[in-house]
């Protein structure tokens, strides 16, 4: 299983955290990986973007310009990097928030209202991980106990209490879409 | 083994550090190295060290002249344009053959640039980092783990031949993440410096630390000294990784993030039958000259991708000496290279062979 995984988004949404957690997974199968986020003024309050690489071969440029997976979180970024997705690619959008529909016929769209699913079971902000259950029911990219280790190990050791609230949103993220 | 973890190269670089024993950080924030002084402002207080944020760059690379005179293992680290204004205590601490570290997380330039990657100091490391005749030891890594092993390298030899010594890594590498490993194992002595001013207590001469010589014959005396002792490191000190070389007609030469894109354009030149390789340059000054005169043998042709508008080529084009055509491609001001741009060149080349 290879992927090249762009998450793409508002400052703010958990958009490097998501991009960490893949990560993390993919490591603990014994992947080949790499992890690279936007940075400098665009991450404050503008779009924060996070290239994933998950790969069995080692890892040349870890900047994703052609994402066999994109995760839109917002229009800005649907608009930016929808014409980049690889043919037969899987977009993935927050409908939420993104009116639009995906134009391209040659790529499959997912499409999850995420934040509100997430506002709904009282887990506001965490429609980053319901959107990260999902990339896992639709890519299979890792094993399931890769998955959850790797958000785990990507919660900080001193925000350990929202580890729960984040399985909770993966949660509704893997059960969506039944 | 100790278990692997995911880190920023930023980060690994100054955890490096510390596991190499350096106890000393003088810094000043840039983007894109901030994660590295950020870390070391962290940690240094856990493990006895020094860090300070010093009032400008300038003032940062003399605290770590005056640190490295003292005896203890000092660094500084800063992005392009402050590795511009720290220039002058390059000078004056290769005049003075005081060892330290300098990492420069390169930006794009000139003048303030842009914070996207860059590889448009190359020559600034290589060739003219200060005034003067001086060299750095130049150290390109262009992985994580790289990083981290190349760190207590750079610490080491700068302490054997008594010289500063450069990381040369980028915002491509510093920002971001992959699994490495944090080798307790390969934790590094600091040498004794009997050459430090660090008081004599009556026992012995007294030690001078010193740059300024203003007798002409004396100056060039140990001009002359210190270019045998490059001469020696260029000898013994030049390191690369060779990538399916070995039957290659089409010998890329790139180093740091431009090696990784390379590496994967090679993979797909050689799955269109093209018989492509790649030298990486580990070390930067010295130069792996060996390395890419050997590689003459089978070499029809080299092609030289850099984050910059051509500078490490020039050294390339230098060992070949018109014995074979030398191309360049390369991105510049902060955009990065695509392999399938890179791949157009192999092909274009391979066209006119």
């Amino acid at each position: 299983m290879n992927m090249n995984l762009l998450l793409a988004g508002f400052g703010g949404q958990g958009i490097l955290f998501t991009g960490k957690v893949v990560a993390y997974a993919g490591m603990l199968d014994g992947k080949e990986i790499s992890w690279l986020p936007s940075y400098g003024p665009e991450m404050r309050g503008g779009t924060a973007n996070c290239s994933v690489c998950v790969s069995d071969s080692p890892i040349g440029s870890p900047l994703v310009t052609a994402p066999d997976v994109l995760i839109a979180m917002n229009l800005p970024s649907l608009e930016k990097f929808e014409s980049a997705v690889v043919p037969n690619g899987l977009i993935m959008v927050d409908s939420s928030i993104v009116d639009e529909k995906v134009k391209r016929n040659d790529v499959r769209a997912v499409y999850l209202p995420a934040t509100r699913l997430a506002a709904d079971s009282g887990l506001k902000g965490m429609a980053n991980m319901v959107m990260a259950g999902r990339l896992y029911k639709e890519t299979d990219f890792c094993s399931d106990a890769s998955f959850k280790e790797g958000i785990k190990k990507s919660v900080p050791a001193r925000k350990q209490e929202l580890l729960d609230k984040n399985l909770a949103a993966v949660e509704i993220g893997l059960k969506s879409g039944e | 083994m100790p278990e692997k973890v995911l880190m920023k190269g930023n980060e690994a670089l100054a955890e490096a550090a510390i596991m190499a024993g350096c106890r000393h950080f003088f810094g000043y924030p840039i983007t894109p190295q901030t994660e590295l002084a950020a870390h070391m402002s962290k940690r240094m207080p856990k493990v006895g060290g020094v860090y300070l944020q010093a009032e400008s760059e300038v003032a940062a690379v003399n605290m770590v002249l005056g640190a490295s005179a003292a005896g203890v293992r000092a660094m500084t680290s800063s992005s392009s344009p402050g590795i511009s204004l720290k220039s002058e205590g390059l000078s004056y601490l290769a005049g003075s053959d005081l060892p330290a570290l300098i990492v420069n997380v390169q930006r794009a330039g000139p003048g303030l640039g842009g914070i996207q990657p860059s590889q448009a100091d190359y020559w600034q490391a290589t060739r003219a980092s200060g005034h003067g005749d001086f060299k750095m030891l130049v150290f390109a890594p262009s992985t994580v783990q790289e990083m981290i092993d190349l760190v207590a390298d750079a610490f080491s030899l700068g302490d054997e031949y008594r010289m500063p010594a450069m990381i040369l890594s980028d915002g491509l590498l510093g920002q971001m993440m992959e699994p490495v490993v944090m080798d307790d194992t390969k934790r590094t002595e600091v040498p004794e410096r009997p050459w430090a001013v660090s008081g004599h207590g009556n026992k012995r001469e007294h030690n001078i630390v010193n740059s300024l010589y203003i007798d002409p014959p004396n100056l060039e005396a140990i001009l002359k000294e210190r270019y045998e002792k490059y001469e020696r490191i260029k000898e013994k000190e030049q390191r690369c990784e060779e990538y399916r070389t070995d039957d290659a007609e089409i010998v890329l030469v790139a180093y740091g993030a431009s090696a990784r894109i390379s590496r994967s354009a090679v993979d797909a030149a050689r799955k269109e039958g093209i018989k492509a390789g790649l030298i990486r340059p580990i070390t930067l000054w010295p130069y792996p000259e060996k390395a890419i005169s050997s590689r003459m043998a089978t070499a029809k042709a080299f092609l030289c991708v850099e984050m910059s508008t051509g500078q490490m080529v020039d050294d390339v084009r230098l060992i070949v000496n018109g014995k074979r055509p030398v191309s360049f491609y390369g991105r510049t001001g902060g955009m990065i290279p695509t392999p399938a741009e890179v791949l157009n060149e192999i092909k274009k080349m391979n066209g006119g062979i």
